[in-house]
Formats: structure tokens, sequence, C-alpha cells
């Protein structure tokens, strides 16, 4: 069944006709071509579907588009600033937080989630705040390096 | 994913409506429903969303001094919650455990309830501060102690069309601490071998006056370890009482072997988690200060 649904994503609001079983991963990748939200495990394990959804890092895999309507939700497509690259995500391509860059929009986003909250975050609590998020690339210490860089970044007022 | 209708009810009255459907069922978080949905493991023919009764998500104080919590309130609203984390700090730890971050999100309280899992991490806490569950139903309103409303493994009390719409907290007496330990191969994302959370009040002159202790992921359902509780009542808290109230609730629980442990090393776990948790309730402030 196809029904009409209202929601902002990226600060826009669209006017979508979804297939009631659509998730909102399906409303961001096949409805808006938002395909920086990735599917892995399409059971909230793995976090790669992660995006914000007014400010709390969820897992799109776990929500129907059906919930979208009032909620702001923010993917990677609208984290950096006017093609400038976020702190968050300037700061992984300098300390080398990515491999194959699956994991890479859902760690931003979570990341994000963190540093809005708690601006300068411990090493334990950035490394709880990406718990949710798998990399099967390499550890997590460069990722983790990076957010803490970041927070020190965006602390200094650095954008 | 099946077809299925989708409600948006905005008070308690038309979600009990809507769920009188032939296949209606309760969607709070979804962290659990949405994947039962979409891996074909559960014929859902209409969602009820719960998330638009705002009855539903508050948290508020009750009349007696006790807490009550809306069911569809998530995992974080719980733990981050000021009156829970004041008066019910056990229950605000557990809910940090639920999942990730992601799942706390969305993930709440009455669906960590009503699944009824062994092994949720929400649940022993609540059984602690003598939570009782408000059911809402077409035959009206009943509240059932959280103890008895989960039965086994997936199932509870709930009847058909029936909704679980709040968890009411008893006050919390005077000297008394809580607190929830589970243990788990993995530090995150991971699913407890065996839990154990202990509540302790001290009357005026330091001894045990109530004691409570329930163990998650060791029986079919959150297990009473009701010699242990027993054995601490009318005592001093001390090392040597905790380890023997360690090994009554190893014998109180009834743990299965299975991919995530022997049924002998839960009853290990369970000694041990119980006697750690009763001594982490003592270094509390409100225990301190009471132990003479």
């Amino acid at each position: 069944m196809k029904t009409l649904i209202t929601c902002t994503v990226n600060g826009a609001e669209h006017t979508l006709l979804i297939d009631t079983r659509d998730t909102l991963l399906d409303l961001l990748r096949e409805r808006l071509g938002l395909t920086g939200c990735k599917e892995g495990c399409g059971n909230g394990n793995c976090g790669t579907c992660t995006v914000l959804v007014d400010g709390a890092a969820t897992n799109a895999c776990l929500m129907l588009a059906l919930e979208a309507p009032g909620r702001d939700i923010v993917t990677i497509e609208g984290v950096s600033l006017q093609g400038k690259l976020h702190p968050i995500q300037r700061a992984l391509v300098e300390h080398g937080g990515t491999q194959c860059g699956f994991c890479t929009p859902g760690i931003v986003l979570s990341a994000k989630a963190l540093l809005d909250n708690n601006p300068s975050p411990t090493t334990a609590e950035v490394r709880h705040a990406i718990a949710g998020n798998i990399c099967r690339c390499t550890g997590y210490d460069k990722i983790v390096d990076a957010i803490v860089g970041a927070a020190a970044t965006l602390q200094a007022g650095g954008r | 994913m099946k077809e299925f209708a989708y409600a948006c009810p905005t008070t308690i009255g038309e979600a009990v409506a809507a769920l009188q459907a032939d296949g209606a069922r309760a969607l709070a978080g979804g962290t659990d429903l949405i994947p039962q949905m979409r891996e074909g493991r559960r014929q859902v023919a209409c969602v009820v969303d719960l998330k638009r009764i705002p009855e539903l998500a508050s948290i508020s104080p009750l009349a007696d001094g006790g807490l009550v919590l809306g069911a569809a309130a998530s995992a974080t609203q719980v733990a981050r919650h000021a009156s829970v984390a004041a008066a019910y700090p056990a229950v605000a730890q557990s809910a940090r455990l639920i999942g990730s971050l992601q799942v706390q999100n969305r993930a709440s309280l009455g669906g960590n309830i009503c699944n009824a899992a062994p092994s949720a991490d929400a649940v022993p806490a609540l059984i602690c501060h003598q939570a009782r569950a408000r059911i809402v139903g077409p035959a009206g309103q009943r509240d059932e102690p959280l103890e008895t409303f989960i039965r086994a493994p997936g199932k509870t009390s709930l009847g058909p069309g029936e909704l679980l719409v709040s968890i009411m907290l008893a006050p919390v007496p005077p000297r008394s601490a809580a607190t929830y330990l589970r243990f788990t191969p993995r530090r995150e994302m991971d699913i407890a071998v065996a839990g154990a959370c202990a509540l302790i009040s001290l009357d005026a002159q330091g001894r045990i006056a109530a004691a409570r202790v329930v163990l998650a992921s060791v029986g079919p359902t959150p297990v009473r370890a009701a010699s242990a509780e027993r054995h601490l009542l009318g005592e001093r808290p001390a090392h040597e009482l905790f380890a023997c109230a360690g090994q009554r609730a190893a014998d109180d629980a009834r743990p299965i072997s299975d991919t995530r442990g022997s049924a002998d090393y839960r009853r290990s776990l369970v000694a041990v988690l119980t006697a750690r948790a009763l001594a982490e309730c003592c270094t509390a402030p409100s225990i301190q200060q009471a132990k003479p």
C-alpha cells in the first residue's frame, strides 16, 4: 500500500509517496537517493544505517518510514557545511580513521550525537558512543583518536 | 514484509480500541518488532504506534512517593530522567545496558518487559523496586506485580487486546541502595550470560530490614532469589554475609546450558554477581551514612 507522508530530512521538508512497509532506511535510500546511509545487518546490530532523529543517533533500519512525520532527520549528506567537511569528517581523514568506509557515515553521526551533547568526552565515552557502530576493517583506535581530535577542534571554535 | 495497517492513536483509549483488531500489535521502539516483521518471524495485520500518546512516554511522581514510568518511554529517557537517576539508580544503570545507544534511543521500557526475554536487562531492577504493571484492556484497567506479569520466555499475562501502559515503582525506603550487575563476554552490545540485581534497606540500627535479589538469564523468567533474601534479613552488611547470600542465590537460580554458557557456569556467575552487587550497594552514600 502506498501513502503520502511529509518529513524533514537535512533541513528540507519532503512530501513523498512511500510504501507503508518502508523503513526509514528505505525512505532515505530508495525515495530520496541518500545512499550515504548504508544497510549492513538490517536488524540494529551494526549501526551502518545510523542517522540522527531529533538529534538522537538512531538505526534507520529499526524505524518505519511511517514514523518519520514530525521528526527532524539528519543523514551524512546533511553533516557537511556548504561542501566543506564537518570537523568530525576531516578528523577521520586526517587520522586515517577510515578504511573501506562502509561504517564511516554511521560513525560520523554517532560521533556528532555525542559531541553535540558532550563537547569534551573522555576516550571511554567516545568508545561507548560508537559501540553500536561495527567496523570490520580495523581496530577502533584511529576512529577514537579522530573523534577526540574533532572534539578539540570544535572546542577551539574550529569548523 | 507483509502488508499491514498502521494506526497512530493519541490516547490510551484509542490505542486499546485499535488493538482489538485481529493481528494487531503495539509498536513502541520497534527495535524487536520491526526486525521480527522484516524477517517474517511475526505476522502483524495492524501496527499500533504508541509513540504519539503523551501519557505513555512520560515519567512522573506518584502520590505515595513512588514513580510511574510510561511503557513507551525510551531506555535513554529512563536513564537520563533526574528522578530515576536520583532515587532508582539501578533502573537507570540497567536501561544503559540495553543494546547500543542507537537502540536505547528507540527501545522502550515496556517493550523490554513485554518481550519477556529471560535476559531483559531492565527487568531485575524494576522487580527489586516492587514494580507493578498497569494494564488497560477491553475490560478496563488492572494492576499486577511485574514479577507475575512475566510468565515465560516471550510470554506475559497480557490478554488479547490488552496494553501495558505503565510501570509503577514503590517509594524507596530511607537507608536503601540497589545495584544491577551482569556478565557479558563483550563489554558492550551483548546479552547477559547472567545478571543480578540487589536491593537492601537498613533499619536505624544498621541491620538489613529489607532485601531483594532478582536474577537475569538464569531461568525462564527473571528469578527472585528468595533464600538469598531471607539470609540477609536482620543481619549487618558484611562481605562473608554477601558471599553466603551469593551461594543461596546460585541455589535459587534455575539456569539452562546454551551457547552463551553452561548451567554450572551461570550458577557460579550468580554467586559472584550477587555478592558483588550487595557489596556495591554498601558503597552508596545512603548506606554508608546509615552504618553504625
